[in-house]
């Protein structure tokens, strides 16, 4: 029985794996209609993220399973005190897989750990989203046809944004990948990361504030919100916010096949302007984190077809 | 009990100067478990100055915790009046229940009844099992 808790707990084989499951999804989804007939999935959010939740059901549907979920927060047993641990063992009974979203760091290594079915997890805090990433990996991809030999721009709150840190993570594992760190000199790439990930597998990288100047080098644009909240004080916040807002304008000076990722949901960082652009792939994006999780629902299950 | 000599018990030796107290405390050894002595800043041909705790009752200590606080403290386990074991410990693959993470976003911080998890990083840190939040040095 697997959990699926950091990115990093899939090698890249794994990846492999299940981006060609993924793509075989695409173009035969009636292959796929009745894989998990009779199977249940456990969407357990402790905090609401409606995106990432109805992408888990609409992917156990799509794959001919049920879908069984807490209500809302006020009455699950969180609020009686119950401990992940014990929901995690309960839950258990109900559930073939959980799917588990939980404002605290490291909580869905805690259920993965008393869970005696396979534990997703869909976001701990600030933490690790690893199906974010396998959303991000599906559009690389879909797009490249490759993770080798790519210029990758990481755009806009890379402090505290942990997508651009699993992302980077993933990434690192594969020749020829170089990194172009955009962002204001307080949200910069913690220095964990940088020594942690990037020295250690020997991935050159560059550090930039300008978005324009980086743009004509990128492969994969990952543009992330900028939040207020970050900011000590307004006036840097409001100096430095337009400079990473993505536009028509700006994207003139991008290769002609970039690809503009977005973990969303986005602010204004990238105007709707953009979304024309036939490199604007973040709604695309969306839709394939779809299809990474029904694969990923499928090799945590042990089904194939 | 005397300083100089332990009939059964353990001495910490080789401790680097200023971190006697600190592995003091995270032993446990505060209470009135066993009669201890610290010396702290003593006169050592090799490392200048040390620190060294004599434990004198016949008491098991965590070793992971000296080999947390001290990888190159060595440890002497005396029985009846002799020296029957001199190791050193080095630093432990994991911690648990010995540090507590401080992340107050960490699941530990609001699940009471989980083990305090530290696992020993490539790089020779301490990070949480949970949050990957580096252990503080104190
Ligand atoms: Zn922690």
């Amino acid at each position: 029985m697997r959990s699926l808790i950091d990115i990093l707990d899939l090698d890249t084989g794994e990846i492999d794996a299940l981006v060609k499951t993924a793509l075989d999804i695409i173009s035969h989804p009636d292959t796929y209609a009745d894989v998990c007939r009779r199977k249940k999935l456990a969407t357990l959010f402790f905090e609401p993220s409606t995106r990432t939740r109805m992408s888990f059901e609409a992917a156990m549907y799509e794959l001919g399973g049920h879908v069984i979920s807490m209500t809302d927060g006020a009455s699950s047993s969180a609020s009686k005190g119950e401990s992940v641990a014990d929901t995690a063992k309960i839950v258990s009974c109900y559930a073939d897989i959980i799917a588990m979203r939980h404002p605290k760091e490291g909580a869905a290594l805690v259920a993965a750990k008393n869970a005696t079915v396979p534990v997703v997890n869909a976001g701990d805090g600030g933490h690790c989203h690893p199906t974010q990433t396998l959303a991000d990996l599906l559009t690389i991809w879909r797009g490249f046809g490759r993770f080798s030999n790519l210029t990758v721009g990481l755009c806009g709150d890379l402090k505290f944004g942990r997508t651009v840190h699993s992302l980077i993570g993933a990434l690192s594992r594969y020749q020829g990948i170089k990194f172009i760190l955009i962002s204001p000199e307080e949200l910069r790439l913690p220095g964990y990361v940088r020594g942690d990930v990037l020295d250690k597998c020997g991935i050159p990288y560059t550090e930039t504030k300008s978005l324009e100047d980086a743009l004509p080098e990128l492969d994969i644009l990952y543009m992330t919100r900028v939040q207020r909240e970050r900011f000590f004080n307004e006036e840097d916040y409001v100096r430095l916010k337009d400079s990473y807002v993505l536009t028509p304008e700006k994207l003139a000076g991008a290769k002609g096949d970039m690809a503009v990722l977005h973990p969303l949901p986005r602010v204004n960082e990238i105007s709707v302007s953009v979304d024309r652009d036939p490199r604007a792939k973040y709604f695309e994006q969306a839709a394939n984190g779809k299809y990474m999780r029904m694969a990923l629902i499928m090799m945590l299950l042990g089904l194939t077809v | 009990m005397n300083v100089d000599s332990i009939r059964n018990g353990i001495v910490i030796d080789h401790i680097t100067s200023g971190r006697g107290m600190r592995l003091f405390e995270l032993l446990g050894l505060g209470g009135e478990t066993a009669p201890v002595a610290i010396m702290l800043g003593v006169a050592s041909r090799k490392m200048g100055k040390k620190d060294i705790i004599k434990i004198d009752a016949d008491i098991s200590v965590d070793v992971d915790v000296i080999g947390f606080v001290d990888p190159g403290a060595t440890v002497n386990v005396i029985k009846d009046g002799k020296l029957i074991e001199k190791k050193t410990i080095g630093k432990p693959e994991r911690l648990t229940n010995v540090i507590k993470c401080k992340n107050p976003r960490c699941i530990t911080s609001c699940e009471q009844e989980l083990d305090h998890v530290f696992r020993l990083t490539e790089r020779g840190e301490y990070r949480c099992v949970y949050c990957d939040t580096k252990a503080s040095p104190n």
